[in-house]
């Protein structure tokens, strides 16, 4: 009765249990956000006080959100954010790619050697090299600059355990008729797998974009002039220095920074669902 | 950068063909020669400077630095607030890996037989994977604040009394395991959702013919062994990601009060990057990556176990 | 179309010997089959001929020339895969242009959305799509030109391959097992459809199959793999009634040659002067089924009980248990009155029919049947 469950068992006590359930922490999963916009929208009046309301009694929206955008360049930020996850995933797949397919379809001297350095790679998060990374990038007197927020994300290895594995499944066959058909090395990557990978590139894409637009470690250590502020940094440090306790307009910062991805997400929820089990999976 | 535990290498090499030709070499390395490059110079080379690093006294700016040998290590040992550090960060971990894989296998149970509103929820508890954790790590500050904060407010109608949660030597570490699972959970869940539609069918409906009475015995007899390589994999995975803990640690708490939310990376930050001391550092960074290889090894062996007792 | 050389190649992988030294020489415009069982080698020597893999020794030639320095895309040669490998992100008449965009086109006019519009672009973008139409008209597959090969059957995905491979006029066209994923009644058909592709191209065709029915149907030539080695080379009747050894003997024709074990006398019974063998007592001997009758037993030489009927409708297949371990077979109308099984017949084997080969599966020529 697991499968072809009768129609009644639609309405049984059990299944009204779980989704009363599923409900409440559907509700607690949501608050933080929920709180997040509704405070966006009061005055302080009605935010620093014990009572209680969803429902702004006078919509401060436009003061709120006016005033966080005068008080911090959240517009920089959000450009920063999308310069910096774009480039990160530019360079991060144009590397990768190649790569990844030259590691699971050729044969070359040191193929075992380079699958082991990514492999290894694979063990270390960044964070545990983030000193020598500062002390390099400081060497080269690249701090506080784009080339400082990208540069230890050009490469993935993950990006290239990744693809290497789609690659792997991929027939043999298909790589040698295009070699038959007049194909260079190159342009069996961009012609022919990065087409028939598409959705282990997207993925990986959404994966990378998640990763880096949220990131706050890294930036946090490489950059530290506001106008290349990412907007994970833009918003604390609009917390630390600006709003204090104007929690309206913290809110409205926080939402502002909050919304693209979520937005996407929503917009694009199975690819996303999808895209992250599949890296995780993998 | 690295989301990912290692499984065991599967290395199927299409061919033990070596194509001798040396421009299909040449054309070979033209495709990795950019990654192995940068893989040699931003992974290999900051990992042997990393434990370079950490057997001297070097201090970024500095003009001499010496080396210390294991110096670092050993006041380390002797640094109670180190060991603090990884104390705090090992009961995070086991907070969070145990509270969201619990609540992940859950929902994800829940959700199987949950028919037209599934989406739904999936959607819901995924929603704090995608955003921005400092962010709403600011969200949940607010919503924690002892006077205007939601929770106590809420807390309040069922009569607990108001509680500075962030500042309370007992209350600040559990707090953050909490936002941790409340941001963890639904990515466990995907992972068991797409653990669970693999199962297939034929074998509950095998169970059932077999006189599985209930649908525990269900569960015990086809779902919980067929989705322990998942389950596994969903523990290693949130283990590392816990570890990892900064985020919410340096944006609300400091550290604080009194080191109860000292954890390890947070400590590595302020050593490196606040105080300066980068030998010192560097030595907590490769604490930081044995501890990691150690949940991969255990991972690996734990595989490797499994594999044989078949 | 060109001549095909194969000199001397030998290709191991690790330290397993794949291929043993293979000689074979194919004639500009005849269609050469490969067969042999599974594994023997037949796709490893295709692929070196195509210059997909290197070969550890020996020499290619195409046309008389030696390729060993060039790649495969610069062999100008065709290949048609088991699985088809068709381009699953690109139409069917994407498909078929692939190698003429990659060979007619430079860099530049091969990029997408501006490549069209520089000079000479359009024309010989034009001049492709004429090909591609055309190829597709005389494979009868126009109709599908901007379908993808995942919503096609497999012969039409069979058909689109072949047309990725004619569209371009090669030198040669070498086919793996192309037709190994058809079922019986589609593949008989494509059967014929290449053969007549072959008679009008007038081009090289060199065919691997394990199914030796498609190797006679189609070729002028078969060669017989084993092993790694070439073991006889010839025309589809010469492979079949006079095999060189008796591993090709078994390999070709189906139902499998009967083969006995026979001392000199029972030879001798069968018609057979084994005097002059090296061993006249260590013979085997082979016939096929339609070489032998039944007969009545009394005074035959070789007498067998009817363990088993085969009808195949055109054919009745009777196996009979006799002295050696494996059953004979033998063919007979259906419509000629049928043996029970449990009876007891004589065999009468046609002497100018029966093979002759050493213990080693050697043939040996000169021990013929009388009347031969
Ligand atoms: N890339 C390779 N690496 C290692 N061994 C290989 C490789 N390719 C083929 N072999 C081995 O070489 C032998 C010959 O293989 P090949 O594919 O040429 O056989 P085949 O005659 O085409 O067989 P089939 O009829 O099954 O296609 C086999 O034993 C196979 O296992
Ligand atoms: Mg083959």
């Amino acid at each position: 009765m697991t499968r072809i469950g009768l129609p009644a068992r639609r309405f049984s006590v059990g299944a009204i249990a779980r989704d009363a359930v599923l409900l409440a922490l559907a509700v607690v999963t949501l608050a933080p956000f929920v709180w997040m916009v509704s405070t966006s929208l009061k005055a302080p009046d009605e935010i620093l006080t014990t009572d209680l309301h969803l429902w702004p009694r006078r919509l401060a929206a436009s003061e709120n959100y006016a005033h966080a955008f005068a008080a911090v360049p959240l517009g920089r930020y959000l450009l920063n954010g999308v310069i910096v996850t774009a480039t990160i995933l530019a360079l991060q797949l144009a590397i990768a790619v190649p790569a990844a397919f030259a590691l699971a379809k050729s044969e070359f001297r040191g193929r075992r050697l380079l699958f082991g350095a990514v492999l290894l790679g694979l063990l270390v998060p960044y964070h545990a090299i983030a000193v020598p990374l500062f002390v390099g990038l400081h060497a080269l007197g690249l701090l506080d600059t784009y080339a400082a927020l990208v540069t230890p994300f050009a490469i993935s290895v993950f990006g290239i355990f990744l693809m290497r594995q789609f690659f792997l499944s991929l027939p043999d066959d298909l790589v040698d008729a295009a070699r038959m058909d007049g194909m260079s090395e190159l342009a069996i990557v961009w012609r022919v797998m990065v087409p028939a990978a598409g959705p282990a590139i997207s993925a990986f894409a959404i994966f990378s974009v998640v990763a880096h637009w949220n990131d706050y470690f890294w930036p946090l250590i490489a950059v530290s002039s506001d106008t290349l502020f990412t907007p994970p940094l833009g918003v604390v440090a609009f917390r630390n220095d600006d709003a204090g306790t104007n929690y309206g307009v913290l809110m409205a910062a926080a939402t502002v920074i909050v919304t693209p991805l979520v937005a996407a997400f929503l917009l694009a929820q199975r690819r996303f669902v999808e895209g992250i089990a599949f890296t995780g999976v993998k | 950068m690295t989301e990912m535990s290692v499984s065991a290498p599967a290395d199927r090499s299409i061919a033990g063909e070596r194509p001798r030709r040396p421009h299909e070499e040449r054309a070979a390395w033209g495709l990795v020669g950019p990654a192995a490059t940068l893989i040699g110079l931003i992974l290999v080379v900051p990992l042997i400077v990393v434990v370079a690093l950490s057997l001297t006294d070097y201090q970024l700016g500095a003009k001499a630095w010496r080396f210390v040998g294991f110096a670092n290590y050993a006041d380390l040992a002797g640094d109670p607030v180190f060991w603090r550090s990884i104390a705090n960060t090992a009961l995070y971990a086991v907070a969070v890996v145990a509270g969201s894989t619990g609540l992940g296998l859950a929902v994800a149970l829940a959700l199987q037989g949950s028919g037209a509103l599934a989406p739904v929820w999936r959607t819901i508890f995924f929603l704090p994977v995608m955003a921005s954790l400092v962010a709403m790590a600011i969200v949940w500050e607010f919503m924690l604040h002892p006077t205007f904060g939601l929770v106590n407010a809420v807390l309040g109608l069922v009569g607990v009394a108001p509680m500075n949660w962030l500042q309370n030597g007992a209350t600040a570490l559990p707090a953050l395991a909490v936002i941790g699972v409340w941001q963890q959970f639904g990515f466990a869940m995907v992972l068991f959702l797409a653990g669970l539609s693999g199962i297939p069918t034929s074998l509950y409906d095998a169970a059932e013919m077999d006189g599985a009475p209930s649908a525990w015995a269900r569960f015990r007899l086809v779902t919980w062994p067929l989705l322990a390589p998942v389950t596994l994999f969903v523990v290693v995975i949130s283990t590392i990601r816990s570890f990892q803990v900064f985020d919410t640690v340096h944006a609300l708490t400091k550290g604080g009060p009194n080191k109860v939310t000292e954890v390890l990376l947070y400590t590595m930050y302020a050593e490196g990057f606040e105080f300066f001391r980068t030998g010192r550092a560097a030595a907590i960074a490769v604490v930081f990556v044995a501890a990691m290889l150690v949940v991969t090894l255990t991972k690996v062996l734990l595989v490797e176990k499994r594999i044989h007792a078949r | 179309m060109a001549r095909i050389e194969i000199d001397g190649i030998e290709k191991r992988f690790g330290r397993t010997p794949v291929l043993r030294g293979i000689d074979l020489d194919v004639a500009a415009g005849e269609f050469l089959s490969l067969v042999g069982p599974s594994g023997c080698g037949k796709s490893t020597l295709l692929r070196i001929v195509a210059g997909l893999t290197r070969e550890d020794r020996g020499a290619i030639r195409l046309a008389g020339e030696d390729v060993d320095h060039l790649a495969a895309r610069d062999r100008d040669l065709a290949m048609v895969f088991q699985n088809y490998a068709l381009y699953p992100h690109l139409t069917v008449a994407e498909n078929i242009a692939v190698p003429l965009v990659m060979r007619r086109l430079t860099t530049a006019q091969r990029l997408p959305l501006v490549g069209r519009h520089l000079s000479g672009s359009r024309a010989a973008h034009a001049a492709i799509a004429a090909d591609v139409a055309r190829v597709a008209e005389t494979l009868g597959i126009a109709a599908l030109a901007n379908r993808r090969p995942g919503e096609l059957s497999g012969g039409q995905r069979q058909r689109i391959a072949l047309g990725r491979a004619m569209v371009r006029r090669p030198k040669a066209f070498l086919m793996d097992e192309p037709l190994s994923n058809l079922d019986a009644k589609l593949r008989v058909e494509m059967r014929s459809e290449i053969a007549s592709l072959h008679r009008r191209l007038e081009t090289t065709f060199v065919y691997v199959t394990h199914d030796q029915a498609e190797a006679m149907t189609m070729s002028d030539r078969i060669a017989v793999m084993m092993d790694g080695a070439v073991l006889q080379v010839g025309t589809p009747d010469a492979v079949y009634a006079d095999p060189d050894d008796l591993r090709v003997a078994e390999f070709v024709g189906s139902p499998k040659i009967n083969v006995i074990t026979a001392d000199a006398a029972l030879a001798a019974a069968l018609g057979v002067d084994a005097t002059r063998a090296p061993d006249p007592d260590g013979l085997r001997l082979a016939f096929r089924t339609e070489a032998v009758r039944l007969v009545d037993p009394t005074g035959a030489a070789l007498a067998g009980r009817v363990v088993h009927l085969e009808n195949f409708g055109s054919d009745l297949m009777v196996h009979l248990a006799v002295a050696a371990a494996v059953p004979i077979v033998v063919r007979r109308d259906p419509h000629d009155p049928r043996p029970r099984i449990g009876e007891t017949w004589g065999l009468s084997i046609r002497p100018d029919r029966l093979l002759v080969f050493d213990a080693a599966g050697r043939r040996l020529r000169s021990v013929v049947g009388r009347g031969a």
